[in-house]
């Protein structure tokens, strides 16, 4: 019993962080409909801006967390100036072939600068992890996944209850009604895009001080991003949350009770299951097809 | 304007043509290691070591009078990219010998490369037992295979009173070979063999592993992985409230950074060692590995990879050795020299034993295995 419980609380802690990489592509990939082959570079970017910012210019560590986001954010915007704005309108492979170069490039370049070699960040946390009888967690994942919860409540609140939000739902429905409504489509495309870059780059400052840091943890993070976004149904948030700890819940329980060599293949398992029986997702609105 | 630009490859072509007159004045040895990828931490520590064997023996004259170049190429932790690259340096370089490829599941997939293109390789790192049983001429070890370090490890066991252990391991060649040669000298000590529990590669997260392992009546845990996921690892281990005794085999911990990495979580585990930078007067060879490591220093690498890097140097010296006693490089002659040379080693003395099927075995020299313990954030030995 005990040991079902741990699993409970490390598929909790993982399932928020894989929450966090999943709201993030929905926005990209469900309601912007761009193959967003670089949200595993901006999650790696995200833990590398952390490294620097503790390590080289010794600033607190809470204080970085928020300068990762922004750096995140900065870096997705001028991903959509520079490559998506002047590909906007054309198909769809086109754009995907981009974003894949653009993966490439980056990942190499964060090699060049950075090497090879895992780097990892210290925190301000004990070592000693929180006992409450059978089960124990460490603080550093407990704070991981409040801030998580946190980012997640306010993307929700940001898309559902705000102008912005309200707009960018407009803007991928009917481009052209949204601007005749006087939406500035072009903002919203950018911004967009940057939300979405800035929760991948916070998922990697999150998990990057758990784990170690290096150029290639973008790749899983992303593949399970994809895996997530596909659950939940494309650009459903609620959905890609419950897609994200259900991925965790089948990883930790498949893990635990199944058999460790297949851990990450349960999520998939999951993922052709859905696909084969609910096309759309778990969690989509059923759809007019004809 | 158009004749300008045809000049600039005229100008290129003529560059390569003399670059590759002035690399033939040299000896050249392909170097196949991650380094990027899972196994980049100890895939560069390995070529820096390489890189210090090979300024030696420049310094003091090169090989037969020529310099000796380490071609280096990543195989990215992946076994498809290290079969290329043995490929490429094979084919493309022209080295006639090659030193690699760090893991066991990258060696296995340049062996048939080696025999397709009759190329001999140092394997300096790799300890899957079927490296050298498996019928390749050209492959010639100096790390130690898992049996070689379950054999030296069955001499504690009784002192270490182990009665039921539990296994987590890396899950390819190296990983699973370990635990199947450990399970084996275990039972044959009377000793219970519990859980055996794998994780990919690249795995970060092994809190469900470990959280499976807290629950089970196994009173020790033995750890088969690289530096970097033990790292994580003892970390996770530490916030599960997992207090079972860890005991590491495979000789790529790099002890010191898993204590400045995983800090507190570290005490009380042990490692199973090929190299002891810590005391060089224990050594096999203290005057070597005394200068090994002030050199190691002197270039400003971290201590913590003294452990993996000794592999690369004691490598290239390997290989360099044969081709000396060869007169020529070439790599037929490389590979019958590889039988007749003994190498003052770091780790003991490097001569190759046959190992394998009949007419076509492989080389394996028998580097000694030392058990350590991190006490306090310091490490000590323990006899074998």
């Amino acid at each position: 019993m005990s040991e079902f419980l741990q699993h409970l609380i490390n598929m909790l802690v993982l399932g928020g962080t894989y929450a966090l990489l999943g709201i993030g592509l929905t926005l990209i990939f469900g309601i912007m409909n761009v193959v967003n082959f670089t949200h595993g570079i901006l999650y790696t970017f995200g833990a590398y801006i952390m490294f620097i910012v503790v390590h080289q210019l010794g600033v607190n560590f809470f204080l970085a967390l928020p300068l990762a986001v922004a750096a995140g954010w900065l870096l997705g915007a001028a991903i959509e100036l520079t490559l998506l704005r002047p590909l906007r309108g054309s198909d769809i492979d086109t754009t995907m072939l981009v974003m894949i170069g653009a993966w490439i490039a980056m990942q190499s370049g964060a090699l060049w600068i950075w090497g090879g070699v895992a780097k990892s960040v210290t925190t301000p946390f004990p070592e000693a992890p929180l006992v409450l009888g059978p089960v124990s967690v460490s603080w550093l994942r407990l704070f991981v996944l409040a801030a998580a919860a946190m980012l997640i409540v306010v993307t929700y609140l940001l898309i559902n209850k705000t102008k912005l939000g309200c707009a960018m739902r407009a803007t991928f429905q009917d481009q052209d009604t949204a601007s005749l409504m006087g939406v500035n489509v072009d903002l919203i495309y950018t911004s967009t895009f940057a939300i979405g870059s800035s929760l991948a780059a916070a998922a990697g400052a999150l998990l990057g001080p758990v784990y170690v840091i290096f150029p290639q943890m973008g790749d899983l993070a992303a593949v399970k991003a994809f895996a997530i976004v596909i659950l939940g149904g494309l650009g459903n948030i609620t959905g890609a949350v419950i897609g994200g700890f259900i991925l965790a819940l089948a990883e930790e329980l498949g893990a635990g009770y199944v058999s460790s060599g297949y851990r990450d293949a349960m999520g998939f398992l999951i993922i052709i299951a859905v696909l084969i029986f609910k096309p759309t997702g778990l969690f989509a609105r059923s759809e007019r097809v004809g | 304007m158009t004749r300008t630009f045809r000049l600039v490859p005229t100008i290129a072509l003529a560059v390569a043509l003399l670059g590759g007159t002035a690399n033939a004045q040299t000896i050249k040895i392909g170097v196949n290691e991650p380094l990027t990828g899972a196994f980049a931490a100890s895939g560069t520590y390995v070529v820096n070591g390489a890189k210090i064997a090979a300024d030696e023996i420049n310094a003091k004259g090169g090989i037969l009078g020529k310099k000796l170049e380490l071609v280096i190429e990543d195989n990215k932790s992946n076994p498809t990219e290290a079969a290329a690259v043995a490929e490429k340096l094979i084919t493309s370089d022209k080295v006639p010998v090659l030193m690699g490829a760090w893991g066991s599941s990258l060696t296995l997939a340049v062996m048939p490369k080696l025999m397709e293109y009759e190329t001999p390789m140092v394997v300096e790192t790799s300890s899957s037992g079927k490296i050298t049983t498996t019928g390749n001429p050209y492959i010639f070890r100096i790390s130690p295979p898992s049996a070689i370090e379950a054999a030296a490890f069955k001499g504690i066991v009784d002192k270490l009173e182990l009665k039921k252990v539990d296994f987590l391991v890396i899950n390819n060649d190296w990983g699973r070979g370990t635990a199947e040669d450990f399970s084996k000298m275990m039972k044959e000590k009377g000793i219970t063999v519990g859980a055996i529990e794998t994780m990919d590669q690249g795995a970060q997260d092994m809190s469900a592993q470990l959280s499976k392992l807290k629950g089970t009546d196994s009173e020790t845990i033995i750890v088969t992985t690289a530096v970097d996921q033990l790292t994580l690892i003892f970390k996770q281990a530490a916030a599960l409230g997992l207090k079972k005794r860890i005991i590491t085999t495979g000789g790529s911990q790099n002890p010191d950074q898993i204590i400045a990495q995983a800090g507190a979580a570290a005490n009380g585990t042990m490692h199973l060692t090929t190299f002891l930078p810590w005391f060089p007067e224990k050594t096999p060879n203290p005057e070597a590995t005394s200068y090994f490591i002030a050199e190691w220093k002197k270039r400003g690498y971290d201590f913590a990879g003294c452990t993996e890097s000794f592999r690369g140097y004691d490598g290239i010296r390997t290989a360099a050795a044969a081709i000396e006693k060869a007169g020529k490089a070439e790599p037929a002659a490389i590979k019958a020299a590889l039988w007749d040379i003994k190498v003052k080693g770091l780790n003991g003395d490097i001569v190759f034993r046959k190992s394998g099927p009949e007419g076509k075995e492989s080389g394996q020299s028998q580097p000694n295995v030392y058990l350590i313990e991190i006490t306090d954030g310091k490490i000590g030995m323990k006899t074998l």
